[in-house]
């Protein structure tokens, strides 16, 4: 199958190494959760793989693209959302996402057309020429994901996408990439909601200290913290909680 | 037992307590541009400027201190003038920090929704405004009491007290136009409007002094526009009550003690009259952040760009749109007035237009884009979005430069069109340097790019020292070369190659920081 991305041997440290020989591959048209506790080194990982952070050392590979070698075309069909929606507050909906068509080099009459569709299915179409000074959290958060899609990347990366959204708009996010994935898309999340993980994930990696403890599906990831019947949060904090004991056992 | 009292939770000096220690974390943050453990160094930082600045005020009021300082009409002009200067900066800053109280939303949630008293909390905000202005105003303004006590005798001491009644004056005068404000135009536009205020009281007073003193005496200087014949005939006599500050900075005690008092009364009432609708004034601030505003022209979206034109679009259009942007930026465009007025005024063929237009135009824009520079490349509200777009990075530098030019470019260019129209020669020099300048305070810019928020922009400066001295002095040093290359001196080249070592300096920093 496909590999959507491929990454090896990476490493990065500030004050303390972040992440530490992480090794990770997503098959094309999965739908990955990357899950781990407070400081495991996933927003870490996702910036560098988006060309936000330079590694230390090590790999990543867009659909075959070495981010290093050629970052532009890596980049042109990627898209990345954080946690925290960075959007311009005196620009409108529709004048954001003709800036971000403007950027990914989107011809106007298809970037119109798109916008168009994105904001209504986002519910945003009645807000659209408002600037976002005064929008919410979610409101926001929606804006940001209009700007991810409006290029049609291939592959998509969300850090906590789903922080701060009332359940409404949570379920149309969760829709939204669903649907993508559906239409062939692979979509890489971060999140600490392990329901959701749980729901909409083919496959699930664990992340601790800065590496990959754990990878696979949710029978998988079972089978690898005991195969004690438990759901993901009983697996995730056993997995989480083996691998700071071997951690402490080697210091 | 007396400490237990003054520190009880919800007193007035516990509230005081509080406040000061945030100013005071507040400020070391400012100093120290936001880095631990570098406090020695701001207090090193300090004792050198204030030094420094002791020298600068010796050497500006030698020769007043020489002629001998005495209490006639002239020096009143000149104090009275000097002190209304002083009170307009004070007054830009208090109007500025009062507008914090209502909108910043920091600590006022938590302190709102508790069981303490919501006029004591007013009663000590607005005297920290009035201690903050008045110590910040001491920063710059000390070194001068200092030398004229060392010099001149004590009785120039009044002038620590004076400033404190200013800061009461100016903070209530503040108040009051912030208040006056919610009441006519409401919560929404208050903060705008009170902000631009703020930055055009700061350079009104200076501006309208320069254009004054153009029209009637045909110099620019304030000293010779306050001792000049026409204004001393102008100004009442030495028995008037206008005279009253010059009068208490002189040691006269029982003008001091009139503006003790006055000032006091005027900050004790404003605080009483004014902290019965702190609350709903607050929460009227915090409301209107859900407001919307609609664009209604909607012509220009979806149009064949390239992506510099694109990203370009897009710095102008967010710089159009922030009105309190454009006011701190059009700060520096306000001194383009004085030499403006001087071209209109026809003062060309007096060796004005070299000595001073040229230099004055050139170090204007050279920090109009200092700041332009700032705002598109640190500035930036969406970084993530533009840094995983598929451009390389010297393209979007490119087209970051490409747009504060342009904005340099509206600004200047129908001063430079007269000029064309005067006096070519002159207008070729002033274009070149003015392009040398504005080169010059983007490359710092892009030496020093960080990551901030735009409305950090009176921040910038605190991101680095370097940067920020770099800056000024190369678009002065580059004002100088404007103004030597204009007379036609070759001593241009002294300040030319000055400028070139500066900015040498400063990439020198740079590459040592990252």
């Amino acid at each position: 199958m496909k590999k959507a991305l491929s990454v090896r041997g990476l490493f990065k440290t500030f004050d303390r190494p972040a992440v530490n020989d992480l090794n990770l591959e997503v098959r094309a048209g999965e739908f990955y959760a990357l899950l781990g506790p407070n400081g495991a080194g996933k927003t870490t990982s996702l910036r560098m793989v988006s060309g936000l952070l330079d590694p230390d050392a090590g790999s990543i590979s867009i659909f075959d693209i070495d981010t290093k070698k050629d970052p532009i075309a890596a980049k042109a069909i990627t898209a990345w959302v954080s946690d925290e929606p960075m959007i311009y507050d005196r620009l409108t909906p529709f004048e954001y996402l003709d800036f971000v068509a403007g950027l990914w080099n989107i011809p106007p009459e298809q970037a119109r057309v798109k916008s168009t569709e994105l904001l209504e299915w986002l519910q945003l179409a009645p807000h659209g020429h408002e600037r976002c000074e005064g929008f919410s959290k979610g409101m926001r958060q929606k804006v940001a994901l209009a700007g991810a899609l409006v290029h049609d990347p291939k592959l998509i990366i969300l850090d906590e996408p789903l922080t701060g959204l009332d359940a409404g708009s949570a379920r149309l996010v969760k829709d939204v990439l669903q649907k993508r994935v559906a239409d062939g898309c692979t979509v890489i999340m971060t999140t600490h909601i392990l329901e959701v993980a749980e729901r909409m994930a083919d496959r699930i990696g664990v992340i601790a200290d800065g590496r990959l403890i754990a990878e696979g599906t949710l029978d998988e990831l079972s089978k690898a913290a005991g195969d004690n019947g438990g759901n993901l949060e009983e697996i995730f904090l056993s997995l989480v909680a083996e691998s700071s004991d071997q951690i402490a056992d080697a210091a | 037992m007396i400490a237990t009292h003054i520190n009880r939770p919800g007193t007035l000096s516990w509230f005081a307590g509080h406040e000061f220690s945030l100013f005071w974390r507040d400020f070391m943050r400012m100093m120290s541009a936001g880095k631990p453990g570098r406090e020695r160094r701001v207090y090193i930082a300090i004792f050198t400027a204030a030094a420094l600045l002791h020298l600068l005020a010796y050497g500006m009021l030698r020769p007043a201190l020489e002629a001998g300082i005495v209490a006639d009409k002239t020096s009143f002009v000149v104090i009275t003038g000097t002190m209304a200067l002083i009170f307009s900066l004070m007054m830009s800053q208090a109007l500025e920090m009062v507008t914090r109280v209502f909108y910043a939303r920091s600590d006022l949630d938590l302190i709102l929704s508790s069981p303490t008293s919501i006029k004591r909390l007013f009663a000590v905000r607005v005297g920290t405004i009035a201690v903050s202005t008045t110590m910040l105003s001491l920063l710059i303004f000390a070194p001068a009491i200092n030398v004229l006590v060392w010099f001149d005798g004590p009785q120039w001491l009044a002038g620590y007290p004076l400033l404190f009644c200013l800061g009461f004056v100016v903070t209530s005068l503040s108040l009051a136009i912030t208040i006056a404000l919610f009441n006519t135009v409401g919560a929404k536009r208050t903060r705008t409007i009170a902000q631009i205020v703020a930055a055009i009281v700061g350079a009104s007073f200076i501006i309208g002094i320069q254009l004054a003193a153009i029209s009637s005496i045909g110099s620019i200087s304030r000293i010779e526009f306050f001792t000049s014949t026409q204004v001393q005939e102008l100004v009442p006599n030495m028995d008037s009550f206008v005279w009253l500050p010059a009068r208490a900075l002189m040691g006269e005690v029982s003008s001091i003690a009139l503006m003790t008092i006055g000032s006091l009364g005027i900050i004790a009432v404003s605080i009483r009259v004014f902290s019965d609708k702190f609350g709903e004034r607050v929460l009227a601030a915090s409301s209107f952040s859900g407001a919307t505003t609609v664009q209604k022209s909607h012509t220009s979206l979806f149009k064949r760009r390239s992506v510099n034109a694109h990203l370009r679009h897009k710095e102008w259009r967010l710089l159009l749109r922030d009105h309190w942007l454009i006011s701190q930026t059009l700060m520096q465009i306000l001194y383009l007035l004085p030499p403006a007025f001087m071209l209109w005024q026809g003062f060309g063929g007096a060796g004005v237009l070299d000595v001073v237009v040229v230099p004055v135009l050139v170090m204007a824009t050279g920090q109009l884009a200092g700041g332009l520079a700032w705002l598109a490349i640190s500035g930036e509200d969406a970084p993530d979005l533009v840094s995983t777009a598929p451009i390389a990075p010297s393209a979007i530098v490119r087209a970051k430069v490409e747009a504060v030019l342009g904005a340099i470019f509206m600004v200047t260019s129908p001063i430079l069109m007269v000029l064309f129209y005067m006096d070519v020669r002159l207008a070729l020099i002033a274009t070149t340097h003015i392009l040398i300048a504005a080169a010059s305070a983007t490359l710092v810019q892009l030496w020093f790019k960080t990551q901030a928020e735009r409305s950090n922009f009176r921040r910038r400066q605190t991101s680095s020292k370097v940067a920020t001295f770099a800056e000024a002095f190369s678009s002065i040093l580059w004002a100088g070369t404007a103004g030597l290359v204009a007379v036609g001196s070759w001593f241009a080249v002294i300040p030319a190659l000055l400028a070139i070592t500066v900015l040498l300096i400063a990439r020198s920093f740079r590459s040592r920081e990252s």
